[in-house]
Formats: structure tokens, C-alpha cells, sequence
């Protein structure tokens, strides 16, 4: 009996103490969803803590997953690599907006050539991805590199397994530079691939691509870096042969046309431009217009302007694209509409 | 109480009060140890309604055609379970084909061959072999066994088997070294351990007398093992090979690294496939609407295909006791 109640006196003063310690912060913020952004938001996070205390907490789950939390309201914000439509936007009273870029990069691994060796255009890197061109020497191959020697054998076509946002991104993009790979594939975060063979995650993908020779395939631009994995160059809309850089990932971004689209739905794939990456990628944050607790979601707001505003420097550091400014103004301008921000 | 324990007194002890108390005593216990019970039942049955309700709007949209289809494409949204079920089924077969034999020897190795000093560390060994984490499994799968089966394994059963009429076919290119029978593979190790431990268990069950006759009258180790470990331990043999083929079709995560994750169907058991596991662990966290809807109805699959495993076993044990 003792025991039983210095156990209950023990429970009543711990629940005390912590309602205290909650009324001195604010509640956490939460977040779940995109892992592409994750690693980048993370850094925010620490970063904003430090500046105001305020602790916002993401958990990594997938874009999917994420979007069905926030529908069950157990989390404040969702993010997403894939917008969501207007119609199941507008249906359940939420709002988006891009908070992050980054690239997608074709990745080889042949024998003799040499990283950043190879340039590719994007009927060529469909037809390879359809199955048609299956061999490294192909024609259509060599007349786009006429100085890299090319040996004859197989290609083997690498993916992702996993339902991901590289995997949409990366898909429609050949959507949009191939009207057969469109009717014949399409794009989402995981495909009924005509041809090759998937490896989980970007991890398994790099992984599979340095162990099988003559093998292709797409990873986020940091795997890329972090692997020293080989890379393509690419031809993009305006015709030109560009380098994945964070120049030019961020020369996609800021070519989009995000002020003419509803809801910020762009993707940045096969973007105009001279110096546009044509296979760039975003991650959107999604919020419910009109929340159960306002604070909460005044709170996630004031996190993403201070990511917008003071977070560039950790992107890049991550081999992340910081949303340029031009379009950061136009998102924190809608918040008024959207949000009823000041 | 002292006076009790003399037992002098007994007319102060109330009797029927105290087999009052002890009955009802037995009935909570009765109903607390029913209620444990009742919540596995209960468990089992309320995981088949939420993997029913869920699966509801794929059945409602493609009907029985479902069970049928052979394409899985979330751009069009249209599922079909035939891949992945087909690959869940070879998968487990041939792991089954590869680990019944070996740990049939094994166990007849330890029980009747085995030198004592041997025994105990080659039992241990099996138990923690048993131990280890599935994901254990897929890594050294895909850093070790892949890259060999790349270089070594596949390009020469494709030009040995491969080269054969009619079974060829099954050993075709491509082999870019995860498959089905890597994943395989991969099964049939893990399930190793667990077909030992029961058939080395059941074979220790035989009584020494019956052995010790056979061996009595000139029976050779093969002869004991074919005509009188086997025959006598039937049931338990059956139990334990069903216990291993549960565990390998519903294994995930070592297989979904290994197996390669393609779900066009494909005759070749070497080339890449998918599994319902792999195909639901690889895809479900951004899956949404309909393409979920499909994950689950192949979860609901699985289950049905492991229930039918466990019902055919139980009737195999069942007609094996008339020998």
C-alpha cells in the first residue's frame, strides 16, 4: 500500500511539473512526410530552435505517409515531393507551397568512362529507360558523345523500388520529353518500369550501380557527390548541354513559372532557360488553411519564413537549392490570402 | 490458529465459505486465462476485417480480375496481383527445394553421426544462426551473394542450364544478380535453422529401442534414417517444413533487397521479380487511394496463402497418423 501511494504522489507531482514546463514553451511543431527534404529541414530546425526556442519536430516517413497524417491531423504540416492537386487540395481546406530544390542526376557506371564524360538528351535517356536502345555503343549514343569510346556492351537499367519523389520527378520528366514513354509508363513515385531491375532507397541505388557495369541510373544530386558516382551531362529544353551544379539546379527553380501556376504547382522538370538542369526537383509544404490550433500553425509558418529568409546557406551546404527570393516573396505573399498572416 | 494447526478445532472453520471463496477463485482464473485465449482469436479475426475493409475498393473496382491481372501501374492505376504472388510462390519453393534436404541432413548428422564433442556447438551454432535479424540477411545478401552471382553463379547456369530445351527457359537472361533465386537463396538460409531445430527435435523423440533393433539387425545409417527416423517422425517432419515455408513467404525485408523488384512478369527464375511483401514493404509509404487499396488486397493474399499453408499441414499431420 505504501508503495502504492508514494507511486500516485510521485505520478501527480511529475504531471504537474511537466504541465508547468509545457506552459512555459509553446507545443512542439510537428511535421511528417518527404524524405528528400528531411535532412535540409532538420538543419532548420536545430538552427531555429537555437534562434527561438521553438522546437519543431519532422519525422521522415514518406511523402505518402506524410499527407496521411496530416489528413488524421496528428501532425501541423505534411511535405510532400509530389503536389498535390487542386481538387484534393481545395477538398480538405489546405494550402501548399515549394520550401526546397534540389537535382536529379543520371548516374553510370562504365567501364573507361569517366565521370561527367557523357552527355545525354532526353529522347535518348527515354529510349534507353524504354528498353530500345540497349546497348552502350548505339548510334544514337555515339552521335552525342563522338569523343567518348563507347564499348558495345549491354545496358542495364537500375531504379528506384521504392514508391519516392526522385522516382516521380525522374519520370516526368521523360514524360514530358517523350510522348511514347507518357502513353506507355507515365509518372508517379513508382512505375511499372518496361525494363532493369530496382534497388531500395538511393543508398540501394548506389550501391547496385557501382557493383553491376554498364549499368544507368537517376539519384539525388548529394548521393551523387557523397560516392563520387558517375554523372551526366545534360541537353536541356533551350537546346543546351548543361553540368549538374547547384547553379544550374537553382537556374531551373528560378525559371519555373511559379507566379502563373494555382497552388505552386510546378514541377521544374525540362524548365526554359540556358543554364536550366532539365531534371530538377522540389518538396512542398502543406498546411490546413483554416486549423483546430491556429498558434500551431502560425508557428509552422513563422519556421518556414525564417527558413526562407536565414536557411539558404544550410541548403547549400547540403547540396540543397534554397527557394530563390523572387519566388519566396510570392509564396509569403499568398500566406495573407491563404493563412490570414500579417 | 494454533489451535488449527493441532488440528483439534475444526467446527470454527466455516467450510462451505471456503470452498465458496475457492470456486470463485477458479472462475476468475478460468475466465482470465479464456480471456487471454479469446484475444488471439479476436486478434486474428480483427486483422482480417481491417485487411477486408481495406481491400474493399480494389475488389469493388477491378473485381475478381484482380486476382488475375498481371500489370502493377500507379500512373494508370491499375493493379494486378499475379507478379508478385507468383514470385512469393516460386521463392518460397525453391527455398524450400534447397533447405528441406540440407537440414534433413544435418539433422540426421547430429542425431546419429555426430560425435558428442561436436553436438553441442554445432547445435548452438544453428540456434544463433536462427537469431539473426533479417536485415542481417539482406545486407550480406545484397554485398556478398549479389556481386557472386553477378560474376560467377548466373552466367554459368545460363550457359550450362540455360542452353537446355524447355528448362532453359527458366534460366534466361537478364541476370544482373538480384532475382528470385537470390532471394531464394537468401529463404533457404534463413529458414535453415528452423527446419533443423524441429527435425533434429522429433528425431531425438525416436525411442532407442526401435533404433538400436535396426542397427541390431544390420541396418546401415542411410536405412536407418529412410525406414525408420523418417517413417516415425512423419508428423513432426511436415510441422516443421510448414513452420519454415510460413516463415519464407512472408518474409520482407531480406528479400526486398535482393529480389529486384520488378513486377513484369518474366518466365526466367534468375531475372528479377517481386514478392507480396517486398511489393507492399517497397511502396506503401507513398502509396494513396487506390494503389493502397491494391497493397492491402495482396496482404489479404498473403494471409489467405499463409492460412491454407497451416490448414494443408494440419491435414497432412492429420492423414499421417494412420502408418
Amino acid at each position: 500500500m505504501n508503495f502504492i501511494r508514494k507511486f500516485a504522489v510521485g505520478a501527480a507531482v511529475a504531471t504537474i511539473s511537466l504541465t508547468v514546463a509545457g506552459a512555459s514553451f509553446a507545443a512542439d511543431i510537428t511535421g511528417a512526410g518527404s524524405s528528400f527534404i528531411n535532412p535540409v529541414l532538420s538543419k532548420w530546425a536545430e538552427g531555429y530552435k537555437a534562434a527561438t526556442k521553438n522546437i519543431v519536430n519532422y519525422q521522415s516517413v514518406g511523402s505518402g505517409a506524410g499527407i496521411k497524417q496530416l489528413l488524421a491531423k496528428t501532425v501541423v504540416f505534411g511535405a510532400t515531393d509530389k503536389p498535390m492537386s487542386d481538387a484534393d487540395l481545395e477538398k480538405n481546406g489546405l494550402a501548399q507551397f515549394p520550401m526546397i530544390s534540389g537535382g536529379i542526376v543520371v548516374t553510370y557506371n562504365i567501364e573507361g568512362v569517366k565521370p561527367g564524360e557523357l552527355v545525354f538528351d532526353g529522347e535518348t535517356l527515354a529510349g534507353i529507360f524504354l528498353g530500345k536502345i540497349t546497348k552502350w555503343d548505339d548510334p544514337a549514343l555515339k552521335k552525342l558523345n563522338p569523343d567518348v569510346k563507347l564499348p558495345s556492351s549491354p545496358i542495364s537499367v537500375v531504379y528506384r523500388a521504392d514508391g519516392s519523389g526522385t522516382t516521380f520527378n525522374f519520370t516526368n520528366y521523360l514524360s514530358k520529353v517523350s510522348p511514347e514513354w507518357k502513353e506507355k509508363v507515365g509518372s508517379d513515385t513508382a512505375v511499372q518500369w518496361p525494363v532493369g531491375f530496382g534497388a531500395k532507397g538511393s543508398e540501394g541505388v548506389s550501391t547496385t550501380v557501382a557493383q553491376t557495369a554498364g549499368s544507368i541510373s537517376y539519384v539525388e544530386y548529394s548521393y551523387v557527390v557523397a560516392n563520387k558516382m558517375g554523372y551526366s551531362k545534360l541537353k536541356n529544353a533551350a537546346g543546351k548541354v548543361v553540368e549538374p551544379t547547384l547553379d544550374t539546379f537553382a537556374a531551373a527553380a528560378a525559371n519555373a513559372d511559379w507566379k502563373g501556376s494555382k497552388n505552386f504547382n510546378v514541377i521544374v522538370t525540362n524548365q526554359p532557360g540556358d543554364k536550366t538542369w532539365p531534371i530538377a526537383a522540389s518538396t512542398w509544404v502543406v498546411l490546413y488553411k483554416q486549423p483546430a490550433d491556429k498558434a500551431l500553425n502560425d508557428g509552422a509558418l513563422d519556421f518556414f519564413k525564417w527558413a526562407y529568409e536565414k536557411g539558404q546557406k544550410d541548403a547549400t551546404a547540403l547540396n540543397y537549392v534554397a527557394i530563390p527570393e523572387a519566388v519566396s516573396k510570392v509564396v509569403m505573399e499568398s500566406w495573407k490570402k491563404d493563412f490570414g498572416t500579417k | 490458529m494454533v489451535d488449527a494447526t493441532n488440528g483439534a478445532d475444526f467446527s470454527r472453520v466455516d467450510v462451505a465459505s471456503i470452498t465458496k471463496t475457492f470456486k470463485l477463485q477458479d472462475r476468475i482464473f478460468f475466465f482470465m486465462t479464456l480471456a487471454s485465449a479469446a484475444l488471439v482469436v479476436l486478434m486474428l479475426l480483427a486483422i482480417l476485417v481491417v485487411l477486408v475493409i481495406d481491400a474493399l475498393p480494389t475488389f469493388q473496382t477491378f473485381g475478381l480480375s484482380f486476382l488475375w491481372g498481371t500489370v502493377w501501374s500507379a500512373p494508370t492505376d491499375h493493379y494486378g496481383a499475379v507478379p508478385a504472388v507468383l514470385g512469393t510462390l516460386i521463392s518460397s519453393l525453391i527455398a524450400m527445394l534447397i533447405a528441406v534436404p540440407l537440414s534433413f541432413g544435418i539433422a540426421i548428422f547430429l542425431t546419429e553421426l555426430c560425435p558428442g564433442s561436436l553436438r553441442r556447438p554445432i547445435g548452438t551454432a544453428i540456434e544463433l544462426l536462427a537469431g539473426v535479424p533479417s536485415i542481417i540477411y539482406g545486407i550480406v545478401g545484397l554485398f556478398v551473394l549479389v556481386p557472386l552471382m553477378q560474376l560467377y553463379i548466373l552466367p554459368f547456369l545460363i550457359a550450362t542450364i540455360g542452353q537446355v530445351p524447355v528448362i532453359g527457359y527458366l534460366f534466361q537472361p537478364p541476370a544482373p544478380g538480384v532475382g528470385l533465386l537470390t532471394a531464394s537463396l537468401v529463404l533457404a538460409i534463413m529458414v535453415l535453422p528452423f527446419i533443423t531445430a524441429i527435425t533434429r527435435d522429433v528425431f531425438l523423440t525416436v525411442p532407442p529401442m526401435l533404433r538400436e533393433s535396426a542397427y541390431g539387425m544390420g541396418m546401415t545409417t542411410w536405412e536407418v534414417a529412410r525406414n525408420i527416423l523418417i517413417p516415425y517422425t512423419r508428423r513432426g517432419l511436415v510441422g516443421g517444413v510448414m513452420l519454415g515455408l510460413g516463415r519464407a513467404l512472408g518474409e520482407t525485408m531480406a528479400v526486398t533487397f535482393v529480389v529486384g523488384s520488378v513486377t513484369r512478369l518474366q518466365a526466367s527464375i534468375i531475372s528479377p521479380s517481386t514478392t507480396i511483401s517486398a511489393q507492399i514493404a517497397n511502396t506503401f509509404g507513398e502509396a494513396d487511394g487506390l494503389q493502397l487499396s491494391s497493397l492491402i488486397a495482396l496482404g489479404l493474399l498473403l494471409f489467405i496463402l499463409s492460412f491454407c499453408v497451416l490448414a494443408l499441414a494440419k491435414w497432412m499431420i492429420g492423414r499421417s497418423d494412420s502408418f
